[in-house]
């Protein structure tokens, strides 16, 4: 049983991992938006994979079913000007890498040395077992609804700004 | 242990089995029902009645020759109707088609996996549906195809907010996001107590929307063969044809399902606690009592596309912006008045 659990997470790592890489390194904008959709599964089940099955499939539901969707409306609508398909050029091929890779050891050793394991929260965290949907609505509603109400004012002024945007008639 | 998992097999393998039998006599039963609507016979020359015209269909689907347009990018073009039938397929997973049935004192759910954030699980299944329609749409390199696919994603991206919004208003009567547990809940009142009568006009919402989501006329923009040829399948032929066809069937079986589980009390049918019988036999008949509310909704769809005319795209967007999503938002403010009202 425990093996079979080792093979689906590896699984579902190295699918979000090369997905996520092909996605940067391929040349056709189409199969980046569909490598994307990969990673965004495999995202989804690694958060399935931490006992948190309401973000994983909140992931899929908004990432997948909302964002993602427009990006490849977006691009299929746009993918050939003129009998011409848009090709993505890699360009500043080191300094990005530098850069990425500079990112990543910040991120490693930062997150080495916190040793997420011995944090309260964490502790606090293994201890809730089953359902999660309740606890979080439950704090979104009483200790965290202050940043709860700016993130809703925030998305619903994007929502006004892209309308206004999207209606404004240029004479 | 191991009863548990040999059991998950079979149900898994007959659950999988019963949808496509009943996706195949769908097809059959639409054209029988086409013919009775319109006043003619409908197919009746494979065996009595027509019963073997769908193993003629599904034959005649897999001996045609199988087209792959030359500047259709072949990956993506093989991958969209297999993508359409594997979602179609992966929501049976959660719902729950029976309470339980005792085999040497096993306690065996008739549910694959009862995982407590059910209703997620079929939200986002069927966000992925999507993709299916558009990846085909677009891989074929054809406008028409390319027209559909949008239209297809447009639709469904846009009724799946009210689908969404009217579900909040269930959960919040139900406090659970499980399909068992919001199905045990409506076994109450002799096994009548079905949401359906305290949240008519969310089921009304949910209704139209799985119309949208499954592609179903009035709402079936995507495949106007009106003015789309074919919509997103015009360049698919032979079987891959026959999965996108298909799917749209198996899509109807399980929003039919989902419509009798979260509305219609699902495997719970009257009286079913003072029958005085086994529990093995109430809990086969309550699979019958789902299946014979799934076949009633499918008999609706069919119903429906026979007698209302499609939709034209613009009253399309706007009973989903400007109609259904004020109704759901109101639907959610009068439910939670009323849950505080009774609190």
């Amino acid at each position: 049983m425990y093996l079979l659990q080792e093979i689906i997470f590896v699984f579902f790592t190295l699918l979000t991992l090369v997905s996520a890489v092909y996605m940067a390194i391929t040349t056709n904008v189409i199969y980046a938006a569909f490598s994307l959709l990969l990673t965004f599964i495999g995202v989804a089940a690694l958060y399935i994979f931490a006992s948190a099955e309401f973000i994983g499939l909140t992931q899929i539901m908004i990432y997948i079913g909302g964002i993602l969707i427009l990006i490849v409306f977006g691009v299929m609508l746009t993918n050939k000007v003129g009998n011409q398909p848009i090709r993505a050029k890699s360009i500043n091929t080191v300094s990005g890498l530098l850069l990425s890779s500079a990112l990543f050891t910040l991120l490693m050793n930062s997150i080495m040395e916190i040793n997420f394991s011995k944090l309260p929260w964490i502790k606090n965290g293994l201890m809730v077992s089953g359902n999660t949907t309740p606890i979080i609505g439950v704090n979104l509603m009483t200790q965290y609804l202050l940043p709860f109400e700016i993130i809703a004012v925030l998305l619903l002024v994007a929502l006004l700004g892209a309308s206004l945007i999207a209606g404004r008639k240029d004479n | 242990m191991t009863i548990d998992i040999i059991f998950k097999l079979i149900l898994i393998a007959s659950i999988f089995g019963l949808s496509l039998v009943t996706a195949m006599y769908s097809t059959l039963a639409e054209r029988k029902f086409a013919g009775f609507f319109q006043d003619r016979l409908g197919p009746d020359r494979a065996g009595p009645y027509g019963l073997f015209q769908p193993l003629a269909d599904g034959l005649k689907l897999l001996t045609k020759e199988e087209i792959i347009p030359e500047s259709a990018n072949t990956f993506l073009f093989l991958a969209g109707p297999s993508l359409a039938m594997l979602t179609a397929c992966m929501t049976s997973a959660v719902i729950p088609w029976g309470t339980y049935i005792e085999v040497d004192g096993h306690k065996l759910p008739l549910q694959v996996a009862d995982i407590n954030v059910g209703i997620l699980f079929v939200f986002g299944v069927v966000s992925l549906g999507v993709y299916g329609v558009m990846i085909g749409g677009w891989a074929s390199n054809n406008k028409f195809s390319l027209l559909g696919a949008i239209r297809g994603a447009s639709q469904n991206i846009s009724y799946e907010i009210s689908m969404g919004l009217s579900i909040i208003a269930l959960v919040m009567i139900t406090g659970s996001l499980s399909m068992r547990e919001i199905t045990d809940q409506q076994s109450g009142f002799h096994g009548m107590n079905w949401y359906v009568i305290k949240q008519p006009l969310g089921f009304l919402i949910f209704l139209i929307c799985s119309f949208a989501e499954t592609n179903r006329t009035p709402f079936d923009l995507p495949e106007c063969e009106t003015e789309l040829v074919g919509g997103y399948h015009t360049e698919y032929s032979s079987m891959k044809l026959g999965f996108y066809l298909f799917a749209e069937y198996i899509n109807m079986f399980i929003s039919s399902a989902v419509m009798a589980t979260l509305y219609f009390g699902g495997y719970n049918f009257p009286f079913m606690h003072d029958l005085g019988l086994s529990q093995n036999v109430v809990a086969m008949l309550g699979v019958g009592a789902l299946f014979i509310k799934i076949l009633l909704f499918i008999f609706f769809f069919m119903w429906v596309r026979w007698t209302v005319p499609r939709f034209r795209y613009d009253q399309l967007m706007r009973l989903g912006w400007q109609v259904l999503i004020p109704l759901a938002i109101l639907n959610i403010i009068i439910t939670g008045g009323v849950v505080l009202f009774f609190q």
